[in-house]
């Protein structure tokens, strides 16, 4: 472990927790501009969390240990899941601890500490909400991973740092099974990330919230850092699907020089693919929660098909 | 052999038999003092555990130990006892005694006064039920292993049967029974193969005999029939989900943390151990059955509305996943890719003995809360982690376990399956690269229902408000209840926190198994785990949790540092919805509910719905298993009307009978004379 390996470990941990509001900022502020509103400025979500943390608490009165702890918990899952993504660098002492298949775990950990904590209460809202997000959830979760298995049947890898050193220094090759997975990969990006035609993030619409209904009660800190662990889990599946689709950029070990270039190279990889979740939004209309299954059910197989796509064309 | 009974020094075997004595023992006390109940709980159960405590200590010492052989002058004259004592059944007499030392504690807090058989009976049938899955482990002859395992589904049966005054508890039990017997002739067929017409019953024999592939595989496939009726192998899973919640729920955590645990050491034993051909299909034919029978186990426990059942029902998913590991390892095993083989016989392992621990903990929960609540159904419950924090937090740590999540021993298990699953490309056959990924995918599918059941399971009974007043009384457990608890809950986390330590106990096992393990590597690195190459894939728990909770810990101090702690405590705000009553919570058929929508060709489904002009509306649905009415039930029927037929023979008059005499003794003296 260098000096360096824990430098970028740092940074790495530091650009995820500061600039993930800031994505989250950004595609709402896309959204709305693709859809003729007046834009929120770019810091909304930085001062909405300073304004929330200042709040006194208001939890209710019958709320056990388990609601007050999960916010924590959930924010230290998504803190760990940004420490073993390759954003900046391959260079992450923490990264051998979770490999890709642990990163969906921890996605796992904390959608079930979300689901508990909303059925702790034991509000109407709560408990459909904690349904609905599992019903979500338990077929995102395989999509997800079969993502993750096209890609490592490429690489015979299945850690994080792994797949983008080999896809970034192989010789430029379209894979036939990418393209199946990074339609997989997109759909499931949008439902586990609480977007339009799945869920809706700015509706509280009773019938049709799914990630609203969850964190209804939480208030002032504990929602902060809820909404805070929301948007560094899009900034992590971002990077996540940067790390497998679009690794270049990203810095080796021992380049001190390639890390400076890497945080703009980031920004800008995620600026394009927050318009492009911004334009997805926009054209798609919000779908009834019995559809979600199919559309979930679609991402899985086509994620399964790429799989089989590479076993038969003998990639890897 | 020399050395026992009146040997120099005690060898593992020695104490093992000791072991196995002393349970005895405790029993026949139990028996004298039939209806003294608190001695039998506070002093038989303890002394238990603490025997178990003894097996555990001397299976981990003979875990790394020579093979150690033994005979026994009991049984039939010219058939004596054959024991052995390797590193296989090391493994499992390590899985028995550290389950049955968690369990034997709780037990002692929980059997209550005038329930059904007297506590001393209880004592003895617990103990000879553990002293006989003992003695199955290191039987080395097809003799005593059928004494023993017909032991054990006996000693079981009146344990299922412990409340035996309801009359669906004794319907289950005679399910239980049937089932059991019903395996037990095929396992009785596979020895007869086994012994290849050599007429020597022993092990040992059987490991000579080199059969054709042909009389193999009827000797694979009846012992898969026969052990897989015991583990809950799809279409042979009926009587679990009902002798489950029959039985008391202490002996529901052996049951399905040892029991099915030892129906698949047989499986092993006669499989990887026994037979010396190895062809591939077997491996897909026990993946195809592992993980067909998972998805059902899993798909059904999500949709039930009782707790043991939906817990049963998880068991099978569970027993599933293993066998569709042990399957892969056969694959391998028949291709020559030892290392391969090693690791998901490793997974294989590993998902038995976190299973082990965690299956029981969750049926003590069960026991726990059944005791605080006279309930046993998930609609009725609810809110219980405030008055049962005891239970809760166990269970919690048990469900986050079964829900297969990093960083507890469910997912260690997942993770070595999944990776073992990712490394098919290069077996010999395209058609099986092609069918390993889509099972990879399966698995991905079990593993994410299976973290529904688990909320649903926790969330429903600890979560929320009380679904009924009488719950506001519920007490928290006793003393022993929670040791018994805290030992579980120890046992899942050291399993899921330091593998590599667990997975150098297996080592020899899938050494001896499969010719290859894990040893090297997990030597090498001391808290990463890694199948074969740091590049390819490696895994920490330990780290894992370590950052999670220091960033938790920094997380708290940093907003109380920066901000302030301030809280109120007010009612729910709903909305600003201020009637909320407990019945708006979900329900557990309505957390169910989208799982039977989506699954819904896999149910048999009867719903009653209300109309608008019903006096007193109400909604049911009734899920049932479709096995039941596509394959028990024909058989059912089908059996009977032959025994209507052979029936016409008894007409009950003693002249039909001599004449039958006669006639059979012309047809033998026709067949004899010619």
């Amino acid at each position: 472990m260098s000096w360096l390996g824990v430098f970028s470990q740092l940074l790495a941990l530091l650009t995820a927790l500061f600039l993930a509001p800031l994505l989250s900022g950004w595609v709402n502020q896309c959204r709305a501009r693709l859809q003729n509103k007046s834009a929120p400025g770019l810091l909304q979500p930085y001062r909405m969390l300073h304004k929330l943390f200042q709040k006194d608490s208001v939890m209710a009165e019958h709320a056990s240990a388990l609601y007050r702890t999960a916010p924590y918990l959930i924010f230290g899952c998504m803190l760990l899941a940004s420490a073993i993504v390759p954003t900046l660098s391959t260079d992450l002492p923490l990264s051998p601890a979770a490999d890709g298949i642990a990163l969906v775990g921890l996605f796992a950990l904390a959608r079930v500490f979300i689901s508990l904590a909303a059925m702790d209460v034991g509000t109407a809202f709560g408990s459909m909400g904690a349904r609905r997000e599992m019903l979500v959830g338990f077929l995102a979760e395989p999509a997800l991973m079969m993502v993750l298995f096209c890609a490592s049947m490429i690489t015979r890898s299945t850690s994080l740092t792994g797949i983008v050193e080999t896809l970034a220094l192989r010789e430029l090759a379209i894979y036939p099974s990418f393209l199946l997975a990074g339609v997989a990969f997109t759909m499931v990006s949008l439902a586990e990330n609480a977007r339009v035609p799945v869920d809706n993030p700015d509706t509280h619409l009773e019938l049709t919230m799914i990630h609203e209904s969850l964190i209804l009660e939480y208030s002032a800190r504990h929602l902060a850092l809820l909404e805070w662990a929301a948007s560094l889990k899009l900034f992590v599946y971002s990077c996540f699907g940067l790390a497998i689709f679009f690794p270049w950029g990203v810095a080796q070990a021992n380049a001190p020089l390639a890390l400076i270039v890497a945080l703009p190279v980031l920004v800008f990889k995620l600026a394009v693919g927050g318009f492009l979740m911004a334009v997805i939004e926009t054209m798609s209309a919000k779908m009834r929660i019995f559809r979600v299954p199919e559309f979930l059910g679609t991402a899985f197989l086509m994620a399964v098909i790429g799989l089989l796509v590479n076993v038969l064309l003998g990639v890897g | 052999m020399p050395h026992l009974l009146h040997a120099t020094a005690w060898v593992h075997l020695d104490w093992v038999l000791l072991v196995v004595v002393m349970w005895l023992l405790i029993g026949l006390i139990g028996i004298v003092a039939l209806r003294r109940f608190r001695f039998v709980a506070i002093v038989l159960f303890p002394i238990g555990a603490c025997v178990s405590l003894l097996l555990l200590g001397v299976a981990l010492s003979a875990a790394f130990a020579e093979p150690e052989v033994a005979v026994l002058p009991l049984g039939l004259p010219q058939l004596p006892f054959h024991l052995r004592l390797d590193s296989l059944s090391a493994f499992f007499l390590m899985l028995i005694g550290g389950v049955s030392a968690g369990v034997s504690t709780f037990a002692a807090g929980y059997f209550r006064k005038g329930e059904g058989t007297p506590p001393g009976l209880i004592c003895l049938e617990y103990h000879l039920f553990l002293a006989s899955i003992a003695m199955v482990v290191i039987a080395d002859d097809a003799y005593l292993f059928m004494v023993v395992w017909e032991t054990m589904a006996f000693s079981s049966f009146f344990l299922v049967m412990a409340n035996h005054r309801i009359p669906e508890i004794r319907q289950a039990g005679y399910l239980y029974m049937l089932v059991a017997h019903i395996g037990a002739l095929g396992i009785l067929m596979c020895f007869g193969l086994l012994q290849a017409n050599t007429g020597d019953y022993t092990f040992d024999n059987m490991r000579q005999q080199h059969l054709t592939p042909f009389w193999g595989s009827i000797a694979f496939v009846l012992a898969i029939f026969g052990f897989g009726a015991k583990a809950g192998l799809l279409p042979m899973h009926a009587w679990l989900p009902e002798a489950h919640p029959a039985a008391p729920s202490p002996f529901s955590a052996l049951m399905s943390g040892v029991m099915l645990k030892i129906a698949l050491y047989a499986m092993l034993r006669v499989i990887f151990d026994l037979l010396q051909t190895r062809i591939w299909w077997w491996g897909v034919l026990l993946m195809a059955i592992g993980l067909a029978t998972a998805l059902f186990g899993v798909v059904f426990s999500t949709v039930q509305v009782e707790m043991k059942r939906l817990l049963a029902y998880s068991s099978i998913e569970n027993i599933g996943l293993i066998c569709a590991g042990m399957g892969l390892s056969l694959l391998f095993s028949a291709y020559g890719m030892k290392s391969f083989a090693g690791l998901a016989m490793t997974a294989a392992m590993y998902h038995m003995i976190s299973h082990a621990f965690f299956k029981s903990l969750l049926f003590c929960s069960t026991g726990a809360v059944l005791h605080a609540t006279g309930e046993r159904s998930l609609g009725k419950l609810g809110g219980l982690i405030r008055n049962m924090p005891w239970v809760a937090w166990p269970t919690l740590v048990g469900a986050l376990a079964c829900a297969g999540l990093p960083p507890f021993s469910g997912f260690v298990a997942e993770w070595l399956l999944l990776q073992s699953f990712l490394f098919t490309t290069g077996l010999p056959s395209s058609f099986l690269d092609m069918l390993v990924p889509v099972m990879a995918a399966l698995i991905a599918l079990i593993a994410a229902l299976s973290g529904y059941t688990m909320v649903k399971y926790f969330g429903i009974i600890f979560l929320g408000q009380h679904r009924d007043e009488k719950l506001a009384k519920a007490h928290d457990a006793g003393p022993w209840e929670r040791l018994g608890m805290a030992w579980l809950v120890t046992g899942c986390l050291l399993l899921g926190l330091f593998p590599n330590q667990m997975i150098a106990l297996m080592d020899p096992v899938t050494r001896k198994l499969v010719g290859a393990g894990l040893a090297q590597s997990v030597a090498d690195n001391g808290w990463l785990l890694i199948p074969v190459s740091v590049e390819r894939a490696s895994y920490a728990p330990a780290i894992f949790m370590l950052v999670i909770l220091l960033s938790i810990g920094l997380v708290f101090l940093l907003v109380r540092k920066l901000y302030h702690g301030r809280l109120r405590r007010v009612p729910p705000w709903d909305c600003g919805y201020p009637w909320i009553t407990p019945r708006m919570q979900d329900t557990a058929e309505g957390f169910g509910q989208p799982i039977r929508q989506i699954f819904e060709p896999f149910f048999r489904m009867q719903r009653h719905l209300p109309t608008a002009f019903d006096e007193h509306p109400s909604y049911k649905v009734t899920v049932e298993d479709p096995l039941w009415y596509w394959l028990y039930l024909p058989l059912a029927s089908l059996v009977e009307r032959v025994s209507r037929v052979i029936g016409l023979l008894q007409q009950g008059r003693i002249a039909v009978y001599l004449m039958y005499s006669f006639v059979t003794l012309i047809v033998v003296l026709l067949v004899v004379s010619r």
